[in-house]
């Protein structure tokens, strides 16, 4: 389907944030009627490329060609009128109006009198969908719709608007499996019109499917350009993984005693449709990994086990004995912690002090008769502060102004100075820098060298190599396989297993 | 080092302070020949200035929940008639509890309303400030109901504590309960927590809709009790006492330093706030400008002054 021109080109472009170099000469083709991936791990530079394609970035040097001319793309608006839209994974729809409405925002149809022309404006967006193939009343409101609907509208919008390329991100993460074929199949009309599609996405079996080429990064840099047909998965996984941190990976796993009572015991559990049917054991001491790509019903699992979210159904076990947990009271009081995906908006009070953030997990503990005992509050957070190595160490510092792994450190005190049994870390590195990494996952494990028992969300698969005694692989909800930490060879091979690969 | 001593000299936060210092030395000046400075005026403002203080104390905790309540002044009102009725008719405790019922009354509907079925508090609250006033001045048929016990006006306003007037008393007490309440216990700390971060506070086992429910209830209780104390000085109840009291209490907080938004309150600078807002009313009344000319500047003044506390 693909021409011998680049309706998009970007050759040479570096991007450098506060001296650290995260796109390091890029070249991007992409030509007409194209699906092309873009693959890489979390901070390989994918976003920030696209960002710079919409305008949203600056580029530090390199030029960028659209239909063969040099162009300079300051912002969104400039993006837009060169046909470059993006879809967003957080809808850009306003729920209350309809959708031939959003279709045409901001570029509505009017009457004589200057006013909405209601009428005109549905038959065009019902054009538009028609050209799609798609069949959906484009007079009811976008919060009536579904997921796949809503991401069908937005496509919906960006192609009325005359986007010749369209950038995807993930956008199958929150879409049931006929939704998927659905949008699959709008995406190919659109190629057959000649419209460009950029596809990011960490699913192999989506990549293979519908893309025709495929370029991908690693730290920066272009690793591989190649079409489909010519690379199979396991040499893409390979090039997105690459060879690194060697002690990482050296970890073994190690030996659980599993003849004693477990710590959690998980039978059955059942939460809406996104964790079905899911039962396993954790034991002292014993750090669990959960794998899965997004969509998995990973952090589904934890909020349900800390009971932040109704349990449909399922049996939970502590220590050998039943226990009800529908609140994150139970759970802290049955000794669970759980530090959060979001550290911003889950973790942390990002206007209070380190020490306040601190204490918040431990009030009952740090007072008598519900008075605050101020010397008790100073001696914790001073130990806690000591211990976790939290820079800098004022305790009175604001926690928004500390780095993102110096927050975190301070999220995970607080949970440990509850002295809880069982850890519960979501994504627990996530827009921490390299060197915190590291500290945080050594921290995983004297955790659980304490006797403690975690269960470790992570995307960076090396991370759960580097720390798990025993993995859970889940997909659509359902734990799809138990893997001993010694059974899986490396990355790669796991990365296979987690994308559902049959060799 | 340097620069961060420099840092360390955050003026916005003390900002209340100049601001009362300032305006304070202003109207010594301006209006010396006037009696400003005389002992009597200034226990004046005091006195004038109890009710909003005491108020104010309680909307520190609801504004820093990232909560308001408007229907405060209603609730004032309301709570003085049904304490003066029930004084007339059945005597000094049923009257005072008379009262007090009405604010925890209140208090627990906006506080179900609020953290329960989850209406905004800024429209629950204004809806109740209608109920409330619409309430007292349907069962006094809009008349004062005159209040001949002198040990309620003695306790409640009207009495003097050797030199000092009571209400100074009342004030005073009300900000130091608050200021321990809010700074070391338990429960000021999950208030704060709440309003600085719901969802992090529910992370940490907070059950911030019984926070959110304890606040409302608190600032309704502590209404009725100044409605007790319009109702004592001015020895009588009337419906209309409290009126617009909930904007005075509004600006009093956010003059004083405390976040809009939620997650931080200050009780010393809401108490400088109220006194500042009682600072300029007195001010501009010696100054014998017309009751319209008043409000027009006491209004810019507010604007102004929260325009430049305001945290960038």
């Amino acid at each position: 389907m693909s021409q011998d021109f680049n309706i998009v080109e970007m050759n040479g472009i570096s991007k450098s944030f506060f001296g650290i170099k995260v796109l390091d000469n890029i070249n991007f083709s992409v030509t007409p009627g194209e699906i092309h991936a873009l693959a890489g791990e979390n901070g390989a530079g994918k976003s920030t490329l696209m960002k710079i394609l919409q305008g949203v970035y600056k580029m530090d040097s390199g030029e960028i060609k659209i239909a063969e001319k040099v162009v300079s793309i300051n912002n969104f608006q400039e993006a837009r009128a060169l046909g470059i839209g993006m879809v967003f994974q957080e809808f850009s729809l306003i729920p209350e109006l309809s959708v031939a409405q959003n279709i045409f925002l901001d570029r509505e149809h009017k009457n004589k009198a200057r006013l909405f022309n209601e009428r005109r404006t549905i038959a065009e967006a019902h054009k538009v969908m028609e050209e799609l193939g798609l069949d959906i009343d484009v007079s009811i409101k976008v919060s009536t719709l579904g997921r796949a609907y809503q991401q069908l509208t937005e496509i919906a919008k960006a192609i009325a608007g005359d986007a010749k390329i369209l950038i995807l991100d993930e956008p199958t993460a929150s879409l049931a499996k006929e939704e998927v074929d659905a949008l699959f199949l709008v995406l190919k009309q659109l190629t057959a019109r000649g419209v460009s599609i950029i596809y990011i996405s960490h699913r192999m079996d989506e990549i293979y499917r519908i893309c025709d080429r495929i370029t991908i990064l690693r730290d920066g840099q272009v690793v591989a350009v190649a079409p489909l047909t010519q690379i199979t998965p396991q040499e893409t996984i390979a090039h997105i993984t690459g060879r690194k941190d060697v002690q990482m990976l050296s970890h073994e796993g190690n030996s659980i005693d599993r003849s004693t009572t477990p710590v959690l015991k998980v039978e059955g559990l059942q939460v809406g449709n996104q964790v079905t049917d899911v039962s396993f054991e954790l034991y002292a001491g014993e750090i669990l990994g959960l794998a899965g790509l997004m969509g998995s019903g990973r952090t589904e699992l934890l909020r349900a086990l800390f009971g932040m979210d109704k349990k449909d159904a399922g049996r939970i076990e502590i220590n050998g004995k039943e226990k009800k947990i529908s609140s994150a009271l139970d759970a802290i009081a049955n000794g669970m912690a759980f530090i959060p995906e979001d550290r911003r908006r889950q973790g942390l009070v990002m206007e209070h002090s380190l020490k306040t953030n601190i204490v918040a997990t431990n009030l009952a503990k740090l007072s008598h008769l519900n008075f605050l005992d101020s010397r008790k509050i100073n001696e914790l957070s001073a130990a806690s502060i000591e211990k976790f190595q939290i820079r800098p160490s004022e305790a009175n510092r604001t926690v928004r102004l500390l780095s993102g792994g110096n927050q975190q450190k301070v999220v995970i005190a607080k949970w440990m100075a509850t002295d809880p049994s069982i850890v519960l870390l979501d994504e627990p590195t996530v827009g921490v820098d390299i060197g915190t990494k590291v500290e945080i996952m050594k921290l995983v494990r004297s955790i659980a060298a304490e006797g403690k028992s975690v269960i470790l969300i992570s995307s960076e698969l090396p991370e759960l190599l580097g720390v798990c005694d025993r993995i859970l692989v889940l997909r659509n909800g359902e734990i799809a396989e138990t893997l001993d930490r010694k059974e899986i060879e490396d990355e790669d091979h796991l990365q296979i297993i987690v994308q559902g690969i049959r060799i | 080092m340097k620069l961060n001593i420099f840092k360390k000299f955050d003026w916005r936060a003390t900002f209340i302070y100049w601001m009362f210092a300032g305006i304070f030395l202003f109207f010594a000046i301006l209006l010396h020949d006037d009696g400003f400075l005389t002992s009597n005026n200034l226990l004046n403002i005091f006195r004038q200035t109890a009710t909003i203080t005491v108020m104010a104390v309680a909307m520190t905790f609801v504004i820093s929940s990232a909560e308001i309540d408007l229907s405060i002044g209603g609730v004032a009102g309301l709570s003085s008639v049904v304490g003066a009725i029930m004084l007339r008719d059945h005597g000094l405790i049923q009257g005072i509890a008379g009262g007090l019922m009405i604010g925890l009354l209140v208090g627990s509907i906006n506080g179900l309303l609020v953290s329960r079925i989850g209406i905004p508090s800024f429209l629950a609250t204004l809806g109740m400030q209608g109920v409330a006033l619409g309430f007292a001045a349907l069962i006094t048929d809009y008349r004062p109901i005159p209040i001949l016990n002198e040990t309620f006006n003695r306790i409640f306003g009207s009495g003097t504590v050797g030199f000092f007037p009571g209400l100074l008393f009342w004030s005073f007490g009300a900000v130091f309960i608050g200021w321990v309440v809010l700074t070391k216990t338990t429960f000021g700390r999950r208030v704060l927590a709440t309003g600085g971060n719901r969802d992090a506070a529910e992370f940490n086992g907070i059950n911030t809709k019984n926070v959110k429910f304890k606040v409302m209830l608190i600032s309704s209780f502590v209404a009725s009790i100044a409605g007790l104390l319009y109702a004592g000085r001015l020895q009588t109840g009337r419906y209309e006492w409290g009126a617009g009291d909930e904007l005075s209490a509004i600006a009093a907080v956010i003059l004083g330093g405390t976040s809009l938004f939620g997650g931080s309150g200050t009780i010393v600078g809401t108490f400088f706030g109220a006194l500042l807002v009682g600072l300029i009313n007195n001010g501009l009344i010696l100054a014998g400008l017309p009751v319209s000319q008043q409000q027009i500047i006491r209004g810019l003044i507010i604007i102004l002054a929260v325009a430049l506390a305001r945290k960038k």
